[in-house]
């Protein structure tokens, strides 16, 4: 055999060197250059946080947070949105919670591989890329309203604190039943057999053995989806949540204002204390975020091994 | 492709391959003869013997070669010098250092992130481990083929391309491309369908266009990782058959868990053996046939005659 | 067996003293089930109350008006959501300069760079960019990034642009890119970046010929997911971007979305049953219909790439 042109085959050709040097230094100017977009990312977010709280320590005080929001800017607080959205987040927990698990477990240790399971599980992802938006429109028909359109009206619950809960563990359900899932799968199946080996019947092994073993996932999942859920704002205008509330809550018929809402109606204000009150809040609310990653990170951390495998 | 420069005079002639057929049955026959008689006085000793015939020029030399993965040596000072256009058969159980030895030759064993390295390695007497020298070149001029046939999601024609044009490959794409597959044996099946996916061939197939890729480079010497580990026996033949003919162009070291593998195609066979400290020594190199009918070393018998491993 | 057992009447059955338990799991089984439809009922929901509201709409304007019309004026009486789309586009368009060049090169770095360590450092931290709410980075548009332009180099800008709402959607649908797409290249078989290593790659050929073609779809998949999730986006734009329905593609301007259209109505005291209530629900199907195509169609592609690969 021969070929028309055989390049040196040495390693010293200094031809495939000098190429060779362009190409290094293509990988290096590549690598540079993923470097700052990592930077970029990093950089904003640093930015971000930095210009809040620039503009939010004026307002942070004690009195911030224990008064009700006023047209003076000095005298305004967060009250009414910090326990609004206590109440909205507890009550979104409360339904979302047992619902995703149950639907979770229902996927994973019931329901069969058919055409009916695919569908919930295709459903399932599909809903978590709704627009959240969207939830906020079906929230307001069905729940404020009472009405889907089609059949008798049956009254709603109004602009209340059960409505925006309700409307909001719609919306978070997919990501609990996802990541309850995942929790259940790591379970390892020697425990479900071992259970059923000594006689138990499935939903003893569940309740027993498969769920104690996955809820240090299931909370995690769960705390991070409503600390979503206590982000969400789009939902909650469209429902109609109140702007300016002076009273918190004592019912869940209540109407409510919340977080996210009250930093909104200050943002968009043409005054910039308003606007260093919106920042304020943000720092509450990112608090409040913070705290419950902390939580979830540590719970992952704490009984990860439990579930691993 | 050009002919080498040199042939060097070759006791085993490539076709001529003996095989024992009963090495591996525990039933070692002193009495077969070797082709080149040994002149040295035979003797069971626990010392290497990889001065039972010289080597001339090696095409490879290892000297003294240590790895270690973070603090776990894996290879203890391995000396072995690869003779120009035969094949080597690196052979041991699992986990005796072969393969890590093999990768160490063509510097790809330094992708492992943690990885150390003594000991030097020369190809035509010029150093590897020097600085200076470029982990790029070295991998051209020394090419590999791995356990698993692991072509690109490309057409056949750019899997074999895509060497020689990173490389910057001046010359006629398409004859390089029909040379390669002409030179793996794959050219008759696949010359109708050069377009066709790599993925779409047969594992023999794959592996086949793998070696074309790696020829494809003009490198020097092939190395080749438990090449037929993942393919039946018809497609193991074929490779072999390849292996022999290719031998004539290049210097090849083919790493094998098959001991028949070994006996049927190489000419030298290095013998490594991780014992309790677990570091992966040689314990035995030379002629094939001598090492698997007459092992100078007792672990080396133990080892052949399926004693363990 | 014979068909007759003979039942010891003085001892109990060996089996079927458990038909209460069986009772329970059967019930308990069809509690966990209805769990699992209460997600179905929802998009039932979404879908019924949508298209229920939205073509009472179409019956008093006509679909293709609806969808042609280049103006939005809907007090006035002219229901063309041209203007809106060509807002919520541009603005996700625009995000999507930001979002795909920065989480690309993010999750090359991060997949093919980054030590372990730098990698567990900064993905959590790429990752926080996406749980920060969205009013939050309304806010920081409103208040930093368009005073910054108009200091800078962009005088003119208006105090609500596209421009800023762009560059907050952008980056808080980083993450979205960055983090899909290091799934993607971490999932490219290590076989396939060894064998172009062994014919003399440098690591920059490996990933720009083989790590990053070969996961290509899931990358592809990302920047779907990362325009569709901005397309949705509400605060960020609402706040930014203002709430003038323009028909244009000057970036300095002030646009209006579909989804801070409904802001907007849903926000003021437009009465139930009016017409101007109903175009919210039309503009909901549409960008309903919008989103789900778009995932849908990301989900295809990465269900293929997986194919692929296992």
């Amino acid at each position: 055999m021969s070929s028309p042109e055989q390049p040196t085959k040495r390693i010293t050709s200094s031809q495939f060197r000098v190429r060779l040097r362009a190409r290094h230094l293509t990988g290096t100017l590549f690598v540079a250059l993923a470097m700052i977009g990592t930077t970029i990312g990093v950089v904003l977010l640093a930015v971000l946080l930095f210009e809040v709280a620039r503009d939010g320590v004026r307002f942070l005080s004690l009195d911030f947070l224990n008064s009700f929001p006023s047209r003076k800017p000095e005298l305004a607080g967060f009250k009414s949105a910090l326990w609004g959205s206590i109440w909205l987040i507890t009550f979104t927990a409360l339904w979302a919670f047992p619902l995703g698990v149950g639907a979770a477990i229902y996927l994973e240790e019931y329901a069969s591989k058919n055409r009916v399971t695919s569908l919930i599980q295709i459903n399932v992802s599909n809903l978590a890329s709704v627009p959240s938006i969207v939830f906020g429109l079906l929230g307001l028909q069905l729940f404020v309203r009472g009405t889907v359109g089609i059949g008798p009206d049956f009254g709603g619950f109004g602009r209340s604190v059960l409505a925006g809960s309700l409307t909001l563990a719609l919306l978070i359900l997919p990501v609990v039943i996802v990541a309850a899932q995942e929790a259940i799968k790591a379970v390892p199946s020697s425990t479900r057999e071992a259970s059923y080996g000594l006689g138990a019947t499935r939903w003893q092994t569940i309740q027993h053995h498969v769920l104690p073993q996955a809820l240090p996932g299931i909370m995690t999942g769960t705390i991070l989806a409503i600390a979503r859920a206590i982000g969400e704002t789009a939902p909650l205008i469209v429902l109609g949540a109140f702007t300016f509330v002076a009273f918190t809550p004592s019912g869940v018929l209540d109407s409510f204002t919340a977080m996210p809402i009250q930093i909104y109606s200050w943002t968009s204000r043409p005054q910039a204390d308003f606007q260093d009150l919106a920042a304020s809040g943000i720092l509450v609310l990112l608090f409040v975020l913070l705290t419950m990653n902390t939580i979830a990170v540590f719970l992952r951390h704490r009984f990860g091994h439990l579930t691993k495998n | 492709m050009t002919q080498l420069q040199q042939t060097y005079p070759d006791p085993l002639s490539v076709n001529e391959v003996p095989i024992q057929q009963h090495f591996n049955k525990g039933e070692v026959t002193e009495s077969s003869t070797p082709r080149e008689p040994n002149l040295r006085p035979r003797m069971k000793s626990d010392r290497p013997s990889k001065e039972t015939d010289e080597i001339k020029d090696p095409a490879v030399r290892i000297q003294d070669l240590s790895v270690w993965y973070g603090s776990k040596q894996a290879v203890g000072n391995v000396s072995l010098d690869i003779a120009r256009n035969q094949i080597t058969a690196l052979i041991g159980p699992s986990g005796c250092g072969k393969s890590t030895l093999l990768r160490c030759i063509n510097r790809m064993n330094e992708l492992i992130s943690g990885v150390r390295i003594e000991g030097q390695i020369e190809i035509d007497g010029e150093p590897l481990y020097i600085d200076g020298v470029d982990p790029v070149e070295v991998r051209r001029v020394i090419g590999m083929v791995f356990q698993r046939p692991n072509p690109f999601a490309k057409s056949i024609y750019d899997n074999v391309a895509f060497g020689a044009r990173i490389n910057g490959y001046q010359g006629d794409m398409d004859e390089l491309v029909r040379q390669s597959l002409e030179q793996a044996a794959l050219w008759d099946e696949v010359k109708d369908d050069l377009k066709g996916s790599g993925l779409a061939l047969s594992g023999g197939q794959q592996q086949r266009l793998c070696i074309a890729r790696a020829i494809a480079v003009q490198p020097e010497v092939i190395l080749m990782d438990e090449p037929c580990s993942a393919l039946d026996p018809i497609a193991t033949q074929r490779i072999e058959d390849l292996m022999q003919e290719l031998a004539t162009s290049y210097t090849i070291v083919i790493v094998t868990h098959n001991m028949q593998q070994a006996a049927r195609v190489s000419n030298r066979t290095a013998f490594m053996l991780a014992q309790e400290d677990l570091v992966g020594r040689l314990v035995e190199y030379g002629q094939t046939e001598q090492l698997f009918t007459s092992p100078s070393n007792k672990r080396t018998e133990d080892y052949i005659t399926g004693r363990f491993g | 067996m014979s068909t007759t057992a003979v039942v010891n009447p003085g001892r109990p059955q060996r089996f079927g003293h458990r038909r209460s338990q069986q009772f329970t799991e059967r019930v308990i089984a069809a509690v966990l089930f209805g769990c699992a439809a209460v997600t179905v009922l929802t998009t039932v929901g979404i879908v019924v109350i949508l298209f229920s509201e939205g073509l009472s709409f179409f019956r008093e304007i006509h679909p293709v008006d609806f969808l042609t019309g280049t103006r939005w004026t809907p007090a006035s009486g002219n229901f063309g959501v041209l203007p809106l789309i060509l807002g919520t586009l541009m603005i996700a368009v625009g995000a999507s300069f930001i979002s795909i060049p920065v989480g690309t090169l993010s999750a090359i770095f991060l997949a093919e760079y980054a030590s372990p360590k730098v990698r567990s450092i900064i993905k959590p931290i790429l990752e926080v960019l996406a749980g920060i709410p969205t009013i939050v980075y309304g806010f920081f548009a409103l208040t930093f990034i368009t005073p910054l332009l108009r200091d800078s180099w962009l005088p003119d800008v208006g105090i609500f642009n596209a421009l800023s709402a762009m560059i907050v959607v952008g980056i808080m649908t980083v993450p979205m890119v960055s983090s899909i797409s290091d799934d993607s290249l971490r999932a490219v078989p290590e076989s396939l970046r060894e064998a172009a290593y062994g014919v003399g790659a440098t690591k920059f050929e490996v990933i720009t010929r083989v790590t990053f073609p070969s996961a290509l779809s899931g990358i592809v998949a990302s920047y779907i997911l990362a325009i569709s999730r901005a397309v949705g986006e509400t605060m960020a734009v609402t706040v930014a971007a203002g709430a003038t329905p323009h028909l244009t593609l000057n970036p300095l301007e002030s646009v209006q979305t579909m989804t801070a259209y409904i802001v907007q109505v849903t926000q003021g005291e437009a009465p139930h049953g009016t017409i101007e209530f109903r175009t919210i629900f039309a503009i909901a199907m549409t960008l309903f219909a919008m989103t789900m195509i778009m995932n849908l169609l990301s989900a295809r592609i990465v269900s293929k790439f997986r194919e692929r690969y296992e």
